[in-house]
């Protein structure tokens, strides 16, 4: 099944069809929305003054982009997992609660806050996130545990730790730079979240380009013994997949709180997890691992956000969102399942041949 | 698999050794636990209650057992049975009938175990992705049916609700004098029904046998001429009426609809699925062992309330601890298994 599907996506945008066509789809849907009601603020873009009497760009368009950040930034490093080790990490909400917790200690320590204090808070809020991930990477590393299987475990009491750090209370930070983290920087009109996410795309770019970790997930995701045969070292390699998510946990926790400017452990990034995988799979990446495509886990990200800002603009409330939202998904997979296509390659007299070898094939 | 020539070379397969250590656990902390904290641990009643509280839970673990040994995964039982409450619940109050009813709860279920069997299997989508869309359908259609709790009004419903099975013998001595006689409610045997048919059908049924086979090794399943893709279809559709089944329970045993019931169910049901020595990757598991994994799993809850900590986070934290555990030990014994075998 996993041949079959790498082979179908050759051609045209490759593995990023599905997430592009769909992010189109959806904003194609506004627009005629939009010119039937003869009302096009969903695409509008304005300047407008905030609180603090910055510039700042507002809009549903930016909201999208800038809702999604935290998103994105864990479907980044879940890719990662996902391709190393064939399942997912379903602890990434419960570990950024912890690496949120932490991150409101160390800055609310002492009396005021400096850049300092908080560049200091985010390398705690990492170094505890990598622990976590580092604890996670090993049964799955070492013990050969199923991924889901063993993040089940801090799902279950990961939420629980958050609430121990800091005594159970949900403390609150107010300083001009948490809210430069969580909004805008004074004089740049683009929410610092996006920077984020774009830094953190450049930084994966760069790593990528410079180093073979690339080759060597895929080489170990696809088949692991003879990764492990090549001289490739897959227990240290799906070990450091987990603590390259583990610092993107930490960055996507420093955001959420950074936005609210408070810590509640209980709902910041809940059910988060489900949506980073869903982001993955939207992405056109395998969840049995092998070949993956970063950026199309990013666009996965926005694809779902601007599935919800779509809903929320139709007035659904935020509770039904919910099954509207699985609606798409179902017909998005539904769409881009092997079979379907099979099925639709019959319509195209073309490609008929090709894809029914392909079926076989995938079938094996 | 059963023969008996095999079984003397080798005493117990995967299954019934995991099986073995989990039941095994139990008895050991539920004798440690009463020695030591005696209190309610004495009464038989103790038991009862946990199989009161969590006769949902023990149908749902059933559930994806048989999903989890087919080598696939089904997050969406929680959410289908917080939404078969929440349509009973409402179908009773607007005047309905309580065979209806029923029927309500199953063709629900069914219909989730329909749909996403037919993706999951005949689409070839994964499995995961197919029953998370489930999940938020079902919590979506629950909130949308009525976002606030819903109590049932119907009174041959609650004349239902109040069948309970009394026995006195087992009863205890109050405090103020009186005696209190053990109470199991309908939903346990509900339950309990569901447990031994599930493992009639695993053990002895061909369907069972192919749940194994498909989970084992899909390839060796497909060359030995079993219908890979129905048997898959099957295992999802048992799942749906298992949800189903569960929600009927669950509404026997709370008599209201709220958007946040069974809320992660699914997670615990894995877990227990998990102790009771079932294998995510397939062809590995026990229904009996299951069941006990239940127990274990509301055991330890139970013992961290009685030995006084109190705090939330307690019992999260030894549940995970627990399941670290579990998980473990079972990754370590059957890596030995494995190496021996090939030695």
């Amino acid at each position: 099944m996993k041949n079959g599907k790498r082979n179908i996506f050759k051609g045209g945008l490759g593995q990023l069809t599905i997430p592009i066509v769909s992010i189109c789809l959806l904003l194609l849907f506004n627009l005629i929305k939009g010119l039937i009601t003869k009302d096009l603020s969903f695409f509008s873009i304005e300047l407008v003054r905030n609180n603090f009497g910055n510039m700042v760009l507002s809009g549903n368009l930016i909201s999208i982009i800038n809702g999604a950040s935290e998103l994105a930034v864990l479907a980044m490093g879940m890719t990662l997992v996902t391709a190393a080790c064939g399942g997912q990490d379903i602890s990434v909400g419960a570990a950024a609660a912890i690496a949120g917790s932490m991150f409101v200690k160390v800055v609310k320590t002492g009396s005021s806050i400096s850049g300092m204090k908080v560049l200091l808070a985010f390398l705690a809020a990492c170094m505890i996130a990598c622990l976590f991930a580092a604890f996670n990477g090993t049964l799955v590393a070492v013990f050969k545990i199923q991924p889901m299987i063993a993040t089940l475990i801090l799902y279950t009491c990961g939420r629980s730790i958050a609430y121990w750090i800091n005594g159970g209370a949900t403390p609150t930070v107010s300083s001009p730079i948490i809210s430069g983290i969580g909004s805008f920087i004074p004089g740049v009109p683009i929410p610092t979240p996006v920077i984020i996410v774009v830094v953190m795309a450049i930084i994966f770019k760069l790593v990528f380009h410079f180093t073979s970790i690339e080759l060597f997930t895929q080489s170990v995701g696809i088949n692991g013994s003879a990764a492990r045969l090549n001289g490739i070292n897959s227990t240290f390699i799906k070990l450091l997949s987990f603590i390259i998510l583990g610092v993107c946990v930490a960055v996507a926790g420093t955001i959420g709180v950074s936005r609210l400017g408070l810590i509640n452990h209980e709902t910041l990034l809940l059910d988060v997890e489900m949506d980073t995988i869903l982001a993955v799979a939207i992405g056109g990446n395998s969840l049995g691992g092998g070949k993956f495509k970063i950026s199309g886990s990013i666009i996965g990200a926005y694809v779902i956000q601007t599935l919800t800002i779509t809903l929320y603009a139709m007035k659904v409330s935020s509770t039904d969102v919910k099954a509207f939202k699985a609606i798409v998904i179902i017909i998005l997979v539904v769409i881009g399942s092997p079979v379907v296509k099979t099925w639709f390659g019959k319509f195209v007299g073309k490609y008929f041949k090709k894809n029914k070898q392909l079926a076989v094939k995938g079938a094996e | 698999m059963e023969n008996s020539k095999i079984r003397k070379r080798e005493p117990l397969t995967d299954t019934q050794l995991l099986m073995t250590i989990t039941i095994g656990i139990f008895i050991t902390m539920y004798a440690v636990a009463m020695i030591a904290l005696q209190g309610g641990f004495l009464h038989a009643q103790q038991i009862f209650d946990m199989l009161n509280d969590n006769a949902p839970l023990i149908i749902v673990s059933c559930a994806l057992t048989i999903v989890m040994i087919g080598g696939g995964i089904d997050i969406s039982v929680g959410a289908v049975t917080s939404l078969t409450v929440m349509a009973c619940v409402l179908y009773l109050n607007n005047g309905g009938n309580i065979l209806v009813s029923v029927l309500l709860a199953i063709g629900i279920g069914l219909a989730f175990g329909l749909v996403q069997g037919f993706l999951i299997s005949y689409l070839e989508i994964q499995p995961f992705i197919v029953t998370l869309a489930g999940l938020f359908f079902a919590r979506g259609m629950t909130t949308i049916l009525s976002v606030n709790p819903q109590k049932a009004e119907h009174a041959a419903f609650n004349k239902l609700r109040e069948v309970q099975f009394v026995i006195p013998w087992l009863g205890y001595t109050a405090r103020n004098g009186n005696v209190v006689p053990a109470r199991i409610e309908l939903g346990v045997l509900v339950a309990i029904l569901c447990v031994v048919l599930v493992f009639i059908m695993l053990r002895y049924m061909k369907l069972g046998r192919n749940f194994y086979a498909l989970g084992g090794n899909q390839q060796s399943a497909l060359m030995l001429g079993i219908n890979v893709k129905r048997t898959r279809f099957m295992s999802y559709i048992l799942s749906g009426l298992l949800s189903g089944i569960s929600g009927y329970v669950f509404m026997l045993h709370t008599g209201a609809g709220n958007a946040t019931n069974a809320a992660g169910m699914e997670m615990n049901a894995i877990a227990s699925s998990i102790i009771g020595g079932t294998l995510l990757t397939g062809g590995v598991g026990n229904v009996i062992g299951t069941f006990f994994g239940t127990l274990t799993l509301t055991t330890i809850k139970k013992i961290v309330v009685s030995s006084g900590l109190n705090d939330p986070w307690w019992q999260s934290i030894t549940t995970g601890g627990m399941l670290c555990f579990f998980i473990i030990l079972q990754s370590v014994v059957l890596s030995r298994r494995a190496k021996k075998k090939s030695a």
